[in-house]
């Protein structure tokens, strides 16, 4: 089933990735290609078939809940591109009033 | 061949026993990879950083230790990193730009074993962004180059890990394996590589591509030595849920014990596979009499859903991709457009510029395969036939103790040569992501070479028999008398 440039628009701003001149065009025909050959599940009939996420059977387990140290405030912004006040900076998200 | 140059040439095994009799110190060893990494790397880019700091360091105290007699089992062995696993205040980077400079304040917890053991880091190694491709060209950086033929690739995604040990750079490495980034990179540069039972060795601090099949695994010049190092990053980590409780040390079991009497399985879709060639095929199959003569018996099995198992791996790995790439959001860490206007246009600048044709792609593909309208006819469908592959291979188990197969259809192809149709390189993986989906073990053992490139014999065993896998490999590896190569490009060689 091949992939509308339409489409490609909407997963694109789903995923949250730009779109630069030629990559719809790119994304439909490299996507469609691959497509094509995932669409060879729909020959098998899995009607019966539950579905495997988890592949290993590992009784679902937590740590115990202890007080441990973690990052510092310092350590955790120490990556940041952007940091004022001991906040990651990003652009304002509200219109002001 | 120079004196430093033999102690770029050891295993495990035989360097400890010379650290372990003041024959060389780890000095010695860290001093002899670094001129061998300064003559040959430049060519064969296994590397894209060094750590001097943590060698110096982690060598020094290796010495006091072994002088002092009490030297942990990888005291002063010197081991390369893949770009994916985190290390304290070492530029992490996942092959991508979006990650550039980024260090991480932990480090993995595979790796911290390996530093309390002893080892001592001298680098990071390439591999292709975020561990998705095959032949390592999809690394932001620069491509890696196979040391037997600089004109070829190493094979991927952990490509720079496996080079390394190939080329006398790192006496073993490592890296993580998806669909078959560990296996197909040891196949097509002659060393040993192993990806463990999904849960045998914990993920904290890997960069994640595909949570449910992701496992981190050694690179090595002998079974033995993938062994040691398997058995002792594995157990439980209490960070990492899915991490089992099971001692690493059972992976040791039955080691050394030979073939005689065990049921090897010939899967034919594999054997047959479309694109094997011919000379891969005849080396398999020399593999398999040398087994027969150790006394195993060869038995044909089948895998009915092999012809399914590529379009599975590609919904399910691009979905989990999509979800944990999400956090790429130049907000926290890495790359930031900053000229951007709003949170959504930076979001979408910073991960446009960021991620590079394949990783994009990738979250293309997942994101579509997840959305509102398309989950069941992709997702559901792709988990379902997931569970039609892992019970092929519970049926095939119940007629043989281990499957054996070439680990990839190919030798080593040109670099350039896939890079344009995406299928063909996924191609590359088709003998190999079936473990995955299945979380079995499996391990890539060195079996001659095809048109003078290597070979690999893959090994794949029931999930938690890596002692069964290695059992295997062990036993051919001494009777066919094979051994890792260490390859030395000349310097004339290849294209620039």
């Amino acid at each position: 089933m091949p992939l509308s440039r339409d489409e490609v628009r909407h997963v694109a701003m789903l995923a949250r990735l730009g779109l630069e001149p030629g990559d719809e065009e790119f994304y439909a025909e490299q996507l469609s290609g691959i497509l094509g050959h995932i669409d060879r599940l729909q020959q098998l009939d899995t009607s019966d078939i539950p579905p495997t996420a988890q592949v290993v059977e590992v009784a679902s387990r937590l740590r115990d809940d202890e007080p441990r140290p973690s990052l510092t405030q310092q350590e955790a912004l120490a990556n940041a591109p952007a940091a004022v006040d001991g906040f990651f900076r990003v652009p304002a998200i509200q219109e002001e009033a | 061949m120079t004196t430093s140059d033999d102690l770029t040439q050891l295993t495990i095994s035989n360097a400890s026993r010379l650290l372990r009799l003041g024959s060389i110190s780890a000095g010695d060893l860290v001093t002899a990879h670094v001129e061998r990494i300064e003559r040959l790397d430049p060519k064969v880019k296994a590397y894209l950083r060094f750590t001097p700091e943590l060698w110096e360091k982690q060598a020094d105290e290796a010495d006091r230790r072994i002088r002092e007699g009490d030297a942990p089992p990888l005291a002063g062995i010197p081991v390369a990193i893949k770009d994916v696993l985190c290390v304290r205040g070492v530029e992490t980077t996942a092959g991508s730009q979006i990650l550039r400079g980024f260090k991480p304040p932990y480090t993995a917890t595979a790796v911290q074993r390996l530093f309390d053991l002893g080892a001592v880091m001298l680098g990071v190694t390439n591999c292709d962004e975020f561990a998705m491709g095959s032949s390592t060209e999809n690394s932001s950086y620069f491509p890696t180059r196979n040391p037997w033929d600089l004109d070829r690739v190493p094979g991927g995604s952990s490509g720079g890990s496996a080079a390394a040990v190939a080329a006398g750079e790192a006496i073993f490495s490592l890296g993580t394996d998806t669909g078959g980034s560990i296996r197909q990179p040891a196949a097509l540069c002659g060393v040993v590589g192993m990806k463990p039972t999904y849960g045998r060795v914990s993920r904290y601090g890997l960069i994640a591509f595909a949570s449910s099949l992701d496992q981190i695994g050694p690179f090595a010049r002998s079974v033995d030595d993938a062994a040691v190092v398997l058995s002792l990053m594995s157990g439980l980590d209490p960070l990492d849920a899915t991490s089992s409780e099971r001692p690493g040390m059972e992976v040791l079991n039955s080691h050394g014990r030979g073939v005689k009497g065990m049921r090897l399985g010939l899967p034919r879709e594999y054997h047959e596979v479309a694109g094997i060639e011919p000379g891969v095929k005849a080396r398999i199959d020399a593999a398999l009499f040398v087994l027969q003569r150790e006394g195993a018996e060869i038995v044909d099995v089948s895998l009915p859903h092999t012809d399914y198992g590529l379009a599975a791996y590609y919904i399910i790995a691009p979905a989990e991709c999509s979800s944990n790439l999400a956090r790429f959001d130049g907000v926290r860490y890495g790359l930031s457009d900053e000229d951007a206007p709003n949170i959504t246009e930076e979001y979408m600048k910073t991960r446009r510029k960021g991620f590079g044709t394949e990783v994009r792609r990738r979250v293309m593909l997942g994101t579509y395969a997840l959305s509102s309208g398309y989950y069941d006819a992709y997702y559901l469908k792709a988990q379902k036939v997931r569970t039609l592959i892992k019970r092929d291979f519970d049926e095939a188990f119940k007629k043989c103790d281990a499957i054996v197969s070439a680990t990839s259809p190919t030798v080593a192809f040109p670099i350039g040569s896939k890079t344009q149709d995406p299928l063909s390189m996924y191609l590359c993986d088709v003998l190999t992501l079936g473990g995955n989906l299945a979380g079995l073990p499996g391990i890539s053992v060195p079996c001659g070479t095809s048109e003078g490139l290597p070979v690999g014999l893959q090994v794949l065993a029931p999930q938690w028999g890596e002692n069964v896998a290695l059992r295997v490999a062990r036993a051919y590896e001494e009777a066919s008398e094979t051994r890792v190569e260490i390859a030395t490009p000349s310097p004339l060689q290849g294209s620039n």
